[in-house]
């Protein structure tokens, strides 16, 4: 989230589109309601089913699956069409004025530099074009054909009213509607919020939706005021700190990112990820990027990482690519990964293709699973009738089952999707033999090193040069490693501007990332997290609820990244002079010496606004950007392309090139893509997602919750329900080219076949929280149906789009 | 259990009045359910499951979110979905947590024989107390809801006791607590009402006309109270009753008909006591066996 | 003395005695007396509150609740044999309409100018009739409200009819029942046709004299 949960209640208009808040988001829904109940706000759902968020919705409109780009392009084309974008806004904190190089195009659905073979693209020409001083080349006028504002404009004309019914099977008229309420929030009192999930995420272009709509926010100027913003509602309790965490196989802690194999020299490593400012007096915070790396690798190796040997530099991996679910279960099936620990992770469930994973797990010599429950995939050998057809005489994986205690059972952090860091306490001891992660891991560790250090190996510095400085080596606790990601001086730290003042002795916790330092002097395992654990505590375990400006900031409580501020950018709320677009609701604003209110200023604290710097401190330009320069694989403006599995024959937006009817740099493999199907024999458009009386896979092994929804059911309309002749609570076949699951059908109003293109479009809603262990009645995975294939960007598979067929069971 | 210490002012087939003194000074609560708010995420049946320890059967899906599919001695309150298109062509998603709605004058207790099984507080709350229940099921015939159930287990009634016990300690019911939208709310029936105008006034000005609050007056009003988009047509609402009324059958059955009937059966006793007393019994004299035996001697 | 003429096996003229009830059926319509006393204690006791003492002599109201119904299977499948066996008796006949119109008569004891009566008067008959509407009505609506089994099968509007009409026929059928045990008292003779089987010539001859003229007509007598 760019703002957090409390702040959505800020909201004058609320657009929840690839998402279903009120289901998988109860809790946090409320804040929506307090946004109706208080503020007067309206609720705007786009979604393929009606859902429980659109049950209390002011408006709903529904929306092909995998289709929110055209949707959300003519949005972008109404605004600029209409003039309905925040001028002030848009053009002192956004990149619409930019020069775009020649050279840069875009042709039937592609971009300049398309490599078909390799799909993938030259990307050199999608940037800006530079002046001889070094700084970008602008044209605040808008009247320079390749600025960024023409460019888009031309870009997203092609997006009108008449595309989006076509393709999207939103008729016009509640289109132009909901456009028109979204336009609305251009003036400067008035906010959106937008608020999504994996209804974004889970399709082979979900990077880019999410992009369009941040672009949408961006004209409309809602990024960085209250009650406005991009609103990432993250699943699992703990999946922010996950990827805060680096934990995804090309990141670091903190958003720092592994290098390649083509990068084995440090100082180029640094440099490219510390870039110079793009326009004058710029701050481009990453320029401080060697000093969050370098404590990283003081915390990872504590004395072993110096000066001279680069801060261990050869010691980190360096990827030739990027080590993914997908290519992790590919390389299984391929014979060339031979053992995998799921750690809090059921990837049985949660691959697609789930025959092609049972391939792949069956081709381990071993599989490990860490997790409190007796998850599916520590069950993939055994036979389950029909939901789990194996033969264990043909599967000599060996499976191991460690019992984990649960998040409740120990202390520790959640970050939530808000980004606050809360700290949580233990609540019961954990059943039996279970041990909590980090002492199952500690002990592996200790054990891997005992072994290197006894034995040799390979190449053991990586391990045994570890830094190990906890107590018990076999349990580190959760104190131990808060206060090693937050960090502490390891010297007597000088101030820089008066090297005879000491700001933090030796051994002290850190305040902030703004204390770390790249000459060994600081350690923090997570520059981000960098001020949690400060030298006044653990501020994450704060509970003082107050909010003084009424904006629910609730600055002590809990901790939030980065620096506690609450809402990111915050400065964009004010205009040039630093003054709030909106004094009813004032974050920060610049009183001639300081920023400051109510929200820590994302800002140089004392930076007179006259002189210019952008309030987008991470990037080069200062400003937001509309043009994606090369930070995105498919172009520069999202484009719309079809799900793998679609129902149409050709992209309507471009019909006559045949490459752009998919992402055309999707990694897609070899024996994916043959199984890929299409809508002659597979006609009905499938959906996944997940109900509010469940959690993923684990609550199925709950009583309560099994109570609430105790059986496999998929959706489907009453249209297509009559022409298959199946009535409320019968049984269905729904089959993909992968497989087959049967449940119960739930024929409902909510769900109503699109005309698109010309043809009637079915949608089945298929719920994935059943499987073949567990104490509600057991099912099919749903994955059994989903096809392999990833985001361009993430390579989150495309769960939200694919083609079944439905029939009677 | 005493009367006075609960502030019982009812209690079924009870003859001896309860303590009519004492008042709930602080006024009548009630729960208001505003289905306007309410997203359907049955945190409400868990929380009721969890305090109350009550565990419904792990059943199927009949082809609804409706679940479990019907009130149960285990299942006190749960939410019932209701699919409906309205004259504009757009789809609603009514979704109304069912349970006992606490009735001002309560069927259940009118229609229970046995004492003391049902009483309601001077609070408004009707409760049962099950160590007096015969398992005979009148509560639910005399429901203009059919809220009630009996239990397989122990062949007593249970229902939603609006968490007595919580409300006794001055704490909410457990499923107002647990409601994530604040779509449930709790307090004093003035200040709901209160509560209820000013939702009514913002979804007016969301284009419900009809919008309203659902207390009705044919059982006295009730201490579980609905904020409805369609107050003018509460059957949309899984047929939530337009004008509950404790059934005219009840009415008669256990109103009228028990002196009625009761007299009957004395006026008969009396009058056959009397006509004894007054002509006498009927016997057969010497005179009637002779002709009897006269009878047989005559030929045939 | 000797008869002047044959009389049937059910008359003893030595003793003066008439068979009325064999011992099968006397057994029987004591099944239904029982059952439906017992039936009326525990239906009273949770029809009315001030009668719920009553639900004492069972052991409390629980048990109350749950023997009504099953006592009330008894009583039915008694009443309906019973019912069947007798029910050539109870054809109401032209003849018992003018008994009707004499019913005044009747209670005043006087028998003079009454048509001869059958084996059952017209009184006795409407009894066989109501008792048997009754015992349907309350067999059918008492399923209805047994919780136990069958309630959950029927909407609640067809409960709550099943339990104002179950109350409305008990109450028939008890009024019926206190004319039928009263008709017992005041016309003596007639209760030990039900305990010893037998009711004297004269009763048979003064109460039912076709009847009594029936039995003695017959010709394979001693």
């Amino acid at each position: 989230m760019t703002n957090h949960w409390v702040d959505i209640r800020n909201a004058d208009l609320v657009l929840i589109m690839g998402g279903n808040a009120a289901e998988a988001h109860p809790c946090g829904f409320k804040w929506v309601t307090e946004a109706k109940a208080h503020n007067k706000a309206r609720l705007i759902v786009v979604d393929p089913r009606f859902t429980r968020s659109a049950a209390i919705a002011d408006y709903y409109a529904p929306i092909r699956t995998g289709t929110d780009i055209v949707f959300l392009g003519a949005v972008i084309n109404y605004l600029l069409t209409n003039d309905k974008i925040q001028h002030e806004y848009v053009r002192n904190y956004t990149d619409l004025s930019f020069i775009v190089k020649e050279g840069f195009a875009f042709e039937q659905g592609l971009f300049s530099g398309y490599d078909a073979q390799a799909r993938k693209y030259d990307k050199s020409s999608w940037d800006y074009e530079l002046g001889d001083d070094g700084y970008v080349r602008t044209d605040p006028t808008f009247a320079h054909p390749r600025c960024v504002y023409n460019l888009l404009k031309q870009h997203y004309s092609r997006y009108t009213p008449e595309m989006v019914e076509r393709i999207c099977g939103t008729v016009q008229e509640k289109f132009l509607h909901i456009a028109e309420q979204i336009a609305s929030t251009a003036t400067t009192d008035r906010a959106m919020t937008i608020m999504y999930a994996l209804g974004w995420t889970q399709h082979s272009v979900g990077s880019q939706m999410i992009r369009c709509a941040a672009m949408v926010q961006l004209l409309l100027g809602n990024i960085g005021i209250a009650g406005g913003g991009m609103n990432a509602l993250r699943g699992h309790s703990n999946i922010q700190g996950f990827t805060d965490l680096g934990l995804l196989s090309n990141l670091l802690p903190g958003y720092l990112t592994l290098p390649g194999e083509k990068e084995q020299d440090y100082a180029k490593y640094i440099a490219a990820r510390a870039p110079r400012p793009l326009r004058p007096n710029q701050l481009s915070y990453w320029q401080n990027y060697s000093k969050f790396h370098v404590s990283l690798m003081k915390a990872w190796w504590g004395d072993a990482a110096t000066a001279q040997n680069d801060w261990g530099y050869e010691w980190l991996p360096k990827l030739d690519k990027a080590y993914d679910l997908l290519l992790a279960i590919e390389l299984m099936n391929q014979g060339k990964m031979n053992g995998y620990i799921c750690q809090g992770f059921n990837p049985l469930a949660a691959a697609p293709n789930k025959a092609k994973a049972i391939a792949g797990f069956s081709q381990l010599k071993y599989l490990i699973v860490m997790d409190p429950l007796a998850t599916e995939t520590s069950e993939f050998w055994r036979n389950h009738g029909e939901h789990n057809d194996v033969d264990p005489t043909k599967i000599q994986t060996e499976v191991f089952r460690l019992p984990t205690s649960l998040f409740a059972e120990e202390d520790g952090a959640f970050v939530n999707s808000g980004r606050w860091l809360q700290w949580h306490w233990k609540g019961a001891e954990p059943p039996g033999e279970a041990r909590s992660d980090l002492e199952i891991m500690a002990g592996l560790f200790t054990r891997i090193r005992k072994l290197y250090q006894s034995e040799g190996g390979a190449y053991p510095d990586p391990i045994v040069k570890l830094a190990w400085p906890y107590a018990n080596p076999d349990s580190p606790t959760a104190d131990e490693l808060a206060k090693e990601y937050s960090g502490r001086a390891l010297k007597d730290l000088p101030d820089p501007k008066d090297p005879t003042r000491i700001i933090r002795k030796a051994g002290e916790q850190l305040a902030g990332f703004a204390e770390l330092r790249d000459d060994g002097s600081t350690v923090s395992g997570c520059w981000i997290f960098c001020g949690a654990w400060g030298p006044t505590g653990n501020l994450m375990a704060r509970r003082d609820n107050s909010d003084p400006t009424g904006i629910g900031n609730t600055l002590n409580w809990a901790w939030a990244w980065p620096a506690n501020r609450r809402v990111l950018y915050n400065r964009a709320s004010c205009d040039a002079g630093g003054k709030p677009f909106n004094p009813a609701r004032k974050l920060v604003g610049w009183n001639g010496a300081a920023w400051g209110g109510a929200d820590v200023p994302d800002y140089k604290a004392d930076e007179d606004p006259a002189n210019g710097m952008g309030p987008f401190i991470m990037l080069p330009e200062g400003v937001a950007r509309l043009f994606a320069r090369d930070a995105m694989n498919e172009g520069p403006f999202p484009e719309h392309y079809e799900p793998f599995e679609t129902p149409l024959a050709a992209n309507p937006l471009n019909p006559d090139q045949p490459l752009a009817l998919n992402n055309p740099i999707a990694r897609v493999f070899q024996g994916d893509r043959e199984a890929f199907g299409k809508s002659d024999r597979f006609p009905h458009v499938a959906t996944t997602y997940r109900l509010t009386e469940h959690f993923h896979y684990w609550t199925k092994h709950v009583e309560l919750n099994a109570i609430l929804q105790p059986e496999q059911f998929v959706e489907i309309g009453e249209a297509l329900a009559k022409e298959i002749g199946v009535a409320a609570g019968e049984r269905v076949r729904v089959t993909s080219n992968r497989g087959y699951i049967t449940a119960v059908a739930m024929v409902t109003k909510r769900i109503k076949a699109l005309r698109v293109d010309g043809k009637t479009v079915h949608t089945v809603g298929i719920p994935i929280h059943w499987g073949f262990t567990g104490t509600a009645k057991t099912g099919f995975l749903a994955n059994t149906l989903t096809p392999v294939v990833g985001d361009g960007n993430s390579q989150t598979p495309e769960f939200k789009s694919f083609l079944v067929r439905v029939e009677k069971a | 259990m005493a009367l006075q210490s609960l502030d019982i002012v009812r209690r079924s087939a009870t003859t001896i009045p309860a303590p009519q003194a004492r008042g709930a000074t602080a006024g009548a609560v009630a729960k208001l359910i505003d289905v306007s708010k309410c997203i359907g995420c049955k945190a409400c049946q868990v929380a009721c499951m969890e305090w109350n320890d009550l565990r419904d059967e792990i059943g199927s899906c009949v082809g609804t979110y409706t679940n479990p599919p019907d009130l149960s001695d285990q299942s006190w309150t749960l939410m019932r979905f209701t699919e409906y298109e309205n004259p504009k062509g757009d789809l609603e998603w009514l979704i109304r947590k069912d349970g006992c709605m606490h009735c001002a004058d309560p069927g259940c207790l009118k229609a229970c024989p046995s004492p003391g099984a049902i009483v309601q507080y001077a609070n408004g709350i009707v409760d049962f107390h099950e160590e007096n229940c015969i398992g005979c099921g009148y509560c639910i015939t005399g429901c203009p809801f059919n809220v009630p159930r009996i239990s397989k287990k122990d062949h007593k009634a249970y229902k939603c006791t609006l968490c007595s016990d919580r409300v006794a300690v001055g704490l909410e019911p457990a499923c107002v607590k647990a409601c994530p939208t604040g779509a449930i709310v709790f307090g004093s029936k003035t200040d709901m009402q209160r509560h209820a105008a000013d939702r009514v006034e913002d979804l007016k000005s969301r284009g419900f006309d009809q919008a309203g609050l659902y207390d009705p007056s044919g059982v006295g009003g009730t201490h579980v109270m609905y904020v409805l988009h369609h107050a003018d047509q509460p059957q949309l609402y899984a047929d939530l009753p337009k004008d509950p009324q404790i059934s005219a059958f009840v009415k008669v059955w256990k109103g009228i008909s028990k002196p009625l009937a009761l007299l009957g059966i004395a006026a008969a006793a009396l009058t056959g006591f009397l006509h004894y007393v007054g002509i006498g019994p009927n016997e057969t004299t010497r005179e009637d066996e002779e002709a009897a035996r006269r009878e047989l001697e005559k030929p045939s | 003395m000797r008869p002047a003429r044959q009389v049937a096996d059910q008359v003893d003229v030595k003793t003066g005695q008439i068979v009325r009830y064999a011992p099968a059926t006397r057994i029987n319509h004591w099944i239904v007396a029982i059952s439906f006393v017992l039936l009326t204690l525990s239906g009273l006791a949770m029809f009315w509150p001030p009668l719920f003492w009553l639900a004492n002599l069972f052991g409390g109201g629980d048990v109350t609740r749950a023997l009504h119904p099953w006592i009330g299977l008894v009583m039915a499948a008694a009443f309906f044999l019973f019912a069947v066996k007798v029910r050539h008796d109870n054809r109401l006949q032209k003849a018992d309409r003018e008994w009707l119109k004499r019913v005044g008569e009747v209670m005043r004891n006087q028998e003079e100018n009454l048509p001869e009566v059958g084996r059952n008067n017209a009184g006795q008959k409407l009894v066989y009739l109501v008792a048997l509407i009754c015992m349907l009505v309350l067999l059918v609506s008492g399923l209805v409200i047994w919780r136990a089994y069958f309630t959950a099968y029927f909407p609640i509007d067809v409960t709550r009819l099943a339990a104002l009409a179950h109350a409305l026929f008990a109450f028939v059928l008890i009024l019926t029942i206190v004319v039928h045990v009263y008709a017992g008292i005041w016309v003596k003779g007639s209760l030990r046709a039900m305990t010893r089987g037998t009711v004297s010539l004269g009763w048979a001859w003064k109460h039912h004299r076709a009847w009594f003229r029936e039995v003695t007509r017959h010709t394979n007598g001693k």
